[in-house]
Parts: structure tokens; sequence; C-alpha cells
């Protein structure tokens, strides 16, 4: 994405006479039209959080309304049973933080080591783990359930952060970027200075790591953001459900027959709120995701 | 603390190690070549190794203990063998999810992926401009969590208040039959285009844009047209990251659950508990409380989609060895 390297052939290109205006123009319309059509969807969801129940049923539903509502709907979303939203908001917020954290320290360590030292077993075992990235997470929901359940883990924070802490993905970007950041060179020279492995992996080895660390961080922390599955089936107290299990909720309560369908503009204000987080990070992090996701298409 | 005892075990020895006994007065190897050898990489392990046993290896072997065996209301349990997934392979709710997900596998994965490389190749062309504006744009709904995203086009979807339907009403046109029985699964699949095609394009535009740019200026210096450079020249290049792409689609729309899932509380008489292998597990075990044949039909779904994506990998390396 240097915009020196590719300027030149970018200038070729557009003084090449073989390319007419006119291809040019039928390709961004067609680009534009693909943007509306991944876009609409949110548009819908920021103007439909702005309506009052009536005019989500009365209005139409691509623009505005008269009746500005948004500031009521916030309002309902935080004080909605008590201000649950809030305290399913803060469980995403902390399931998320620690599974990343943890799941990244643990994958940096095992990359790191995967990297740089040969050890009996090593094949073996890495190729176990590189295996496992593709059996289906959801063959594995039901028998977790069960063996939490058996040691009482069931309905608390750790049915979902514990099993959000394997990632062989990450493992996997974790040896990768080990493999072609760190050189040899400086372990020897920290191990000749006398320090130990452990020292030499906390104060050079993940410094040099950083960026593939802050990429795993940010997977991690996405896919438990987002996840549904799990936590749907170990928690079923409320106030241990994390954004996603409580919006799902209050969307089965409002296509129910009972007079609650006040809360369609719950879910949807709430659905809003809730993804405004992560497309603030996406857009701050950019660089990070990309390399992440770079990282993933080298070895294939 | 945990730090000083592990560097005062280890500082005199690690240089001995770099510099092998040449010839000569060779001891025995001394402690601390079996810690740097096994001890401390298996240390550093050790948290992983511990996680994973714990929460994948332990589940799966589970999993596969109680598929052998049945809860009966009179004798309790008993050991069954193989007659849970006998019941499996005969089970028609199984096999009509097993149908819906394979529709999507061979229909919705092909439109996504070859929209997601079109969309790639057009932005890492010259030919359009605003670049960063469409990839972020294209890009976003996958950063919306897959149950967010259900619900949202499920109430674009709906027939009372979705833009959609507002729009044909008004023109008295037909409405358009999203959430009817022939109209569910492609509304299902657009979903999941919506949701991932800027995801797949992203993997095969980060591996368009590793592909050092000279391998094609000449090309386009003779005169090569920018369909033949990325027929030629860029497609085969990013194919490993393509590969990618299929292998995590496949193992994705197995996997379906969510959409399925909120749809049947939208529509639940379209919908059946059983529309999607995964959301048929799910209710077997947390309705109707058959744990063991649960985990029958999980471990199941769970071969299906390693042998698929096996295969795939399998039958695409043999293609690339001949070519």
């Amino acid at each position: 994405m240097t915009a020196g390297q590719i300027g030149l052939t970018e200038k070729a290109a557009r003084v090449n006479p073989r390319k007419p205006w006119a291809v040019q123009s039928l390709v961004m319309v067609f680009m534009l039209i693909v943007l509306v059509y991944f876009l609409l969807p949110l548009f819908w969801l920021i103007v439909s959080a702005t309506k009052t129940n009536t005019d989500l049923f009365g209005s139409f539903g691509l623009w505005f309304s008269s009746d500005f509502n948004l500031w009521n709907n916030l309002q309902g979303v935080f004080t909605y049973d008590g201000g649950i939203y809030l305290t399913w908001l803060w469980n995403s917020i902390y399931y998320s933080v620690c599974s990343a954290v943890g799941a990244s320290l643990i994958a940096a360590l095992a990359g790191y080591v995967f990297a740089k030292f040969r050890f009996p077993g090593r094949s073996l075992l890495f190729a176990l783990i590189l295996g496992a990235i593709m059996v289906p997470n959801t063959a594995l929901a039901v028998p977790l359930y069960l063996l939490l359940s058996n040691i009482g883990l069931v309905n608390t924070p750790w049915a979902i952060i514990l099993p959000s802490l394997v990632t062989p993905f990450g493992l996997f970007l974790m040896r990768v970027y080990a493999e072609q950041a760190i050189p040899d060179d400086l372990l020897d020279a920290g191990r000749i200075d006398g320090a130990s492995e452990w020292r030499i992996f906390w104060s050079v080895a993940l410094r040099i790591l950083g960026p593939g660390f802050v990429t795993v961080l940010l997977l991690t922390f996405v896919g438990t953001w987002n996840n549904y599955f799990l936590p749907l089936l170990v928690t079923n107290d409320p106030t241990l459900y994390p954004l996603t299990v409580g919006l799902s909720n209050w969307n089965g309560l409002a296509q129910g027959f009972s007079g609650s369908q006040v809360l369609f503009t719950l879910v949807i204000t709430g659905s809003l709120l809730s993804i405004i987080p992560l497309i603030i990070g996406f857009l701050l992090l950019q660089r990070y995701w990309q390399n992440g996701l770079t990282f993933g298409s080298l070895k294939g | 603390m945990q730090q000083s005892d592990v560097e005062a075990g280890q500082t005199p020895l690690v240089i001995s190690d770099l510099v092998p006994a040449s010839g000569g007065a060779r001891r025995r190897p001394h402690w601390s070549f079996w810690y740097r050898r096994i001890g401390m990489p298996y240390l550093f392990l050790a948290p992983f190794l511990l996680v994973f046993l714990l929460f994948f290896i332990l589940p799966l072997g589970y999993a596969l203990w109680i598929s052998f065996f049945n809860e009966r209301l009179v004798g309790g349990t008993i050991f069954v063998g193989l007659q849970n997934y006998q019941q499996v392979f005969q089970d028609a709710n199984f096999w009509e999810g097993v149908r819906n997900v394979a529709l999507l596998l061979i229909v919705q994965v092909p439109v996504m992926l070859i929209f997601a490389l079109v969309l790639s190749l057009l932005i890492d062309s010259q030919i359009v401009r605003w670049r960063p504006l469409f990839r972020l744009g294209y890009f976003l709904p996958y950063a919306i969590p897959s149950v967010i995203g259900a619900l949202l086009w499920g109430y674009l979807y709906s027939a009372h208040i979705g833009p959609f339907v507002q729009i044909t009403n008004a023109l008295h046109l037909p409405a358009p039959g999203f959430l009817t029985e022939s109209g569910l699964l492609p509304s299902i699949g657009n979903m999941l285009v919506w949701q991932w095609t800027g995801y797949n394009m992203i993997v095969m535009y980060a591996a368009l844009q590793a592909i050092p740019t000279e391998l094609y200026d000449a090309a386009r210096v003779d005169g090569t047209s920018g369909w033949d450079i990325a027929r030629y020249i860029k497609i085969p290049l990013i194919m490993p990251a393509i590969v990618i792409t299929i292998i995590f689609s496949i193992i994705g729309s197995l996997q379906l659950f969510a959409e399925p899932q909120i749809m049947y509380s939208i529509v639940p008489n379209l919908v059946q508990d059983h529309y999607s292998p995964n959301l048929y597990a799910y209710n077997l075990a947390f309705t109707d409380q058959e744990y063991n044949y649960s985990a029958a039909v999980s471990f199941v779904l769970g071969a299906v989609v390693f042998v698929s994506s096996y295969i795939f990998i399998l039958v695409n390396n043999r293609r690339g060895r001949r070519s």
C-alpha cells in the first residue's frame, strides 16, 4: 500500500489509452452498488434506532421519521430491566479482555518455542494442534458444556473464558511471526550475557513479537466478543450473559406474542450500540488485523 | 520469584551447549542440557498444552465416550456400542440438516468467494479510485457479530418493518418471499454472503498486495490486458490464500447455527429445530436432554467437517503437484 511504490504504475494506467473512461465509470458504478449492499443494513440500523416503536412499523424503513426518538431509545436500553444492558456490556468487555490477554500470552509462549527450539515431539505436537483448526468448535460445545457442568463451572465467567484460551490459529500466527521476526543471533547474545531463557522471552522476544501479539490479541478479542454459541450453552443466568446472548434473548421476547413488541426498539438500539466499539476498533487498528490475515495466507 | 529460580538454574550452561565439546574430555551431559532440550521448551508450552488438553482433547474424548452410551428410563445409563451412530445415519432430521448446509456449501460458498475475488482484484487494479473507502466499507460487516447480523437481516426481511416489503407494497408489486419455504435458504445464504465476503476479500487482497509488481509490470508494458494479468499472473499467485478462504468457508458453513436459530425465533413455523445439523445437536441436548445422542450427532458432524476439509486439501495438493 505504500503510495510511492505503486504511484508509477498507477499513473501509467491512467494514461493507458486502452482503458476508456466508459469502462472505468462502469466499474465505479458497480463498486458503489456493492458498497450500498454492504452498508444498507447498517444504515437501516442507524435510521431505525432513532424511531419510536410506532414509527418503526408505520414509517418507511430507509429514512428518518419526523419524530426523532434516539435519546429516549438509548434511555430505554440503559434502564430496561434494571439496566441489565450495562451488565451485558461489561460482561462482553470482561470476557473478551481476559480471553484475549490470556490467549495471546499462551500462544506467544508456545509459538516462540515452536519457532526457536528443537525438542522431542515438536513436529508431532504441531501437527496435532494444526489439525485442531479444522475441528469445528461446535463438535466440542455440547461435551464441553457437560464437562464444565460436572466440575461446577457452568454459570461462571470461567466457562466462557477458559475455553476461549485455546487458539490453535493464534499459535500458528505467532510461530510464523517469531520465525520471521526474531533473529537467532539476538537470542544467543542474550544467553552469552547470562540471561535466563525466561528473561530472554520477556524482555527480548516478546518485544519483537509485539505486532504479531497485538494481531492475535485483536483476533481473540473479536472472536470472544462475537461468540454466541458457547455463552448460550454455558450460561443461563441473565446477569452473566454477554451482549450477543442478551440481545438475542430480547429479540426472542419481542417476537413473542405477549405484547412485548416495545422491545423491538430496544433490540435495534442495543444492537447499534454493541457494534460501535468494534467498528471503531477496526478502523483504528486496521494495520494489525491486516497483518494477521496476510500471515495467515503465507503458508497455504 | 519464579523468574529468579529459573534464572539461577539456567545461567552457566548455555554456553557449553552452544559450543559443542570437541573431542577429548567430553563429560556426561549436565542436567542443564536436558533442561534446555526438553524441560524449558515444555515449560513454555505448558500453559498452551494444558488448556488444549482440558478444553479441546478432553471434550472430544468425552463426546466420543458418551456417544457409546444411552440413558434408559429403566436401568440407567447403558453401553450401546455404535447404536447411536447407526441411529444418526438413519435419522431423517439429521440428513435434512445436512442437505441444507450442503446446498449452502455448493451454492453460497462459490458465489461468495467469486464475488470476493472479483472485488479484491478490482481494488488491487488501477481502474478503481477511493480504494481505502471500498476496502473498509466491504469489510465492515465482518466486525458485526453474526447474531446481530442475523437479527438485522431478520428485520430487513420482515413483512411488517422490512423496507423491501414496504417498497414493493408502495409500488403495488408482489412482496418478495424472503421468509417463505423456498426463500429461506437463499435468505440465509445472503446473510452469510453479506457477513463474510469482505473478510475473504481482505485475505485475497492481502495476498495480492504481496505480489511484487515487477512480475506483471513487464506484461502490462507489452499491452497485456488487465483481465489476462489477473487470470494468468495474479490468480495463480494467490492460490494459497484462495485455498485458505475455501477451507474456512467449508468449515464455517457446515457449522451453521446462529442464522437459523435467530430465524427460528422470527418465523418459528418455517424453520424446524433441525434446520442445520448443529442446531439439531443443540436442540437435542438442551430441549430434549438427549445428551448421548446429541454427542453422536456432534461427532458425526465434526467428522464430516474434518474429512471434507481434509479431502479438499489432499485433492488440492495433488493437483498442485501435478501442474
